[in-house]
C-alpha cells in the first residue's frame, strides 16, 4: 500500500545514520503481528503498518538507551515516549521518529472471540469493517466493535513530535457507537460486585508478570518489588489475593506516568481488563490535578509536586 | 481480646511520628475515652506512608485503616503531608475501583495539641466501620494472622 511503501522510503533514507529501527511485520497468522528490528534495507520488505500492527514500540527505548534508533510511532504511542522523555529515561538526540497516522488499534483477542476460536486464513481491512476469513466461513466484523480500549479515549491518531512522517492516509475509519469498555462495567457496579469481579478475574491469573513486562514505564528490571523478598510485598501463594495486590502495585507505581498505552492489557494471556485500574486512577488525576501523561515535556508528573493550598482537594470528616 | 472477639473490628492506623502520635498521647493522658478497636503504626511522617500500605493492609484483611499527621504547612519535614495528601486522594479512587469502600479509609489532620480532636476522629470512624461491618474478604483466603512469635515483637506488660 502507498502509505507502507512511503514510509519504507523515508526509514531506508535514514538508515544509515541509525543502529537500527523498530517496526512491525505480521505474525504467525493473519491476525497477528509482530516488532521488526530493522538493520539492513533487506529488512524493510517485511514492515507492515495497519490496524493489525498494535505492539507499542516505545517499550523498548529505554534498553537501547545509548544507541541511535528509528521507531515507528502512532498518537498513543508518541506520549510514552514524551513520558520516557520527561523522566530522563531516554535523550531526544538518540531517538528519530517516524510519525505515521493511527488506523485504529485492533484488539485480537476480541477478533479471536467473535470468530469462535477457528483458526483465521484471512482478513481484510475495509473502510470500517474487518472481514475475517475462518476456512469456509467468512465473519464482517465492525471494525468499532473490536478495537482495544485505549482506542475508545484516543487522544490523537498523529504522534505529538515526529522527524518524519508519512503523509499518505490518515485518520482512525472506525465509526459508530463506541460499545463499554471494562471501566464503564465497573462503574455500573457496587463495591461488593467490584470486588468479586477482581476475584474472579484474579483467580485466573498465571503471575506471568507479561503486564510489567510489556509495560513501557515499568523500568526497574530486575529491582521490581514483586520480587523482592525484603520487603516482601507479595508472597509466592497462589491466592487472589496476591495477584490483586501486585496489579495495586502496578497501577500505583505508574500513577501520573501511565499513558494508557493499554500494554498491559494487551500482554496478558488470560485477558484480564487491569487497564481499567489504570485508567480509573488517570481520570481522577485528570480531574483533580488537570494533568495527562505523556501531552507536555515539560511539565511535572503531579505526584512529584504539590501545591500548599490544593483547591480540588476537599477536607472530610471522619464521620 | 478474648472478650471482645467477635464486638472488634481490625482497624489500622498510621500515624506521623510528630503531630498525631503525639495528640493520641496526650487524648491518653487527658483520659479520654476511646474505641479500642484502633491499633496505631507510628511513622516519621505521613510523606513515608506508601499507599501500598494501605492497600495491603486491606487486602490482609484490615476492615479500616486511617492516616493521620500534621496539618498542612506544619510538617516537621516541611513539605511530607503535602506529597502524602496527593498521594492519598489518588489512593480513594484506586480503592474504589477495587472495590473496598472509599468510606473504609480516612486521612485526616491532627496535631499534637488535639487530644479532644484525637478522640473525635478515632470515635467517629470506629463508628463508621462498624455501620459498614467487616470488610469483604477473597473466599479461600482469609485475612492473615499474625504469628507474634516471628515478628520478635514482645507483648508489653
Amino acid at each position: 500500500m502507498a502509505h507502507t511503501q512511503e514510509l519504507r522510503t523515508l526509514i531506508a533514507r535514514e538508515l544509515p545514520n541509525l543502529d537500527l529501527v523498530l517496526a512491525w511485520t505480521g505474525g504467525f497468522d493473519p491476525l497477528s503481528s509482530t516488532p521488526l528490528f530493522i538493520t539492513t534495507e533487506a529488512d524493510l520488505d517485511r514492515l507492515a503498518v495497519g490496524p493489525m500492527h498494535v505492539q507499542n514500540l516505545a517499550a523498548y527505548l529505554p534498553s537501547l538507551k545509548g544507541r541511535k534508533v528509528g521507531i515507528v510511532t502512532r498518537g498513543c504511542d508518541s506520549r510514552t515516549i514524551t513520558e520516557l522523555l520527561q523522566e530522563n529515561l531516554i535523550n531526544r538526540d538518540e531517538v528519530v521518529i517516524f510519525g505515521i497516522g493511527c488506523t485504529g488499534a485492533v484488539n485480537i483477542r476480541k477478533v479471536r472471540t467473535a470468530v469462535n476460536g477457528a483458526p483465521v486464513t484471512d482478513v481484510e481491512i475495509g473502510d470500517d469493517v474487518l472481514t475475517v476469513t475462518t476456512g469456509e466461513e467468512t465473519h464482517a466484523l465492525r471494525l468499532q466493535d473490536v478495537l482495544m480500549d485505549k482506542c475508545y479515549t484516543c487522544a490523537g491518531q498523529a504522534p505529538r513530535m515526529h522527524d518524519h512522517m508519512v503523509s499518505e492516509r490518515s485518520g482512525c475509519l472506525a465509526t459508530g457507537e463506541t460499545p463499554p469498555s471494562s471501566l464503564d462495567l465497573l462503574e455500573g457496579m457496587d463495591a461488593r460486585e467490584r470486588f468479586a469481579f477482581w476475584e474472579g478475574h484474579m483467580d485466573r491469573c498465571i503471575r506471568c508478570y507479561a503486564c510489567r513486562n510489556a509495560c513501557p514505564l515499568c523500568v526497574c528490571k530486575d529491582s521490581c518489588v514483586a520480587q523482592s523478598r525484603d520487603p516482601h510485598w507479595v508472597d509466592q501463594s497462589d491466592t487472589p489475593r496476591e495477584k490483586l495486590m501486585f496489579q495495586a502495585i502496578h497501577a500505583l507505581h505508574t500513577a501520573g506516568r501511565c499513558t494508557e498505552c493499554g500494554e498491559c492489557e494487551r500482554a496478558c494471556p488470560m485477558g484480564i481488563p487491569i487497564l481499567a485500574m489504570k485508567q480509573a486512577l488517570n481520570r481522577r488525576i485528570k480531574h483533580l490535578f488537570d494533568y495527562e501523561a505523556g501531552m507536555d515535556q515539560e511539565s511535572t508528573p503531579p505526584l512529584f509536586m504539590f501545591r500548599q493550598q490544593e483547591e480540588t482537594i476537599k477536607e472530610r470528616d471522619a464521620r | 481480646m478474648p472478650v471482645l472477639e467477635g464486638k472488634e473490628l481490625r482497624i489500622v492506623g498510621f500515624l506521623c511520628n510528630w503531630c498525631s502520635y503525639g495528640g493520641a498521647d496526650t487524648a491518653g493522658v487527658g483520659r479520654f475515652a476511646q474505641p479500642t478497636d484502633l491499633r496505631i503504626i507510628k511513622l516519621p511522617c505521613t510523606g513515608r506512608v506508601n499507599p501500598l500500605f494501605v492497600v495491603r493492609a486491606f487486602l490482609n484483611g484490615a476492615d479500616g485503616v486511617l492516616v493521620s499527621g500534621c496539618h498542612p504547612g506544619d510538617c516537621h519535614y516541611t513539605a511530607g503531608n503535602f506529597y502524602a495528601r496527593r498521594r492519598l486522594e489518588i489512593l480513594r479512587e484506586l480503592l474504589d475501583v477495587m472495590g473496598i469502600q472509599q468510606e473504609r479509609f480516612h486521612y485526616t489532620w491532627v496535631s499534637a495539641s488535639e487530644g479532644q480532636k484525637w478522640k473525635q476522629v478515632v470515635s467517629d470512624f470506629t463508628a463508621r466501620i462498624h455501620d459498614l461491618g467487616p470488610a469483604a474478604a477473597f473466599s479461600g483466603c482469609p485475612a492473615v494472622p499474625i504469628d507474634m512469635d516471628e515478628t520478635g515483637i514482645k507483648a508489653a506488660g
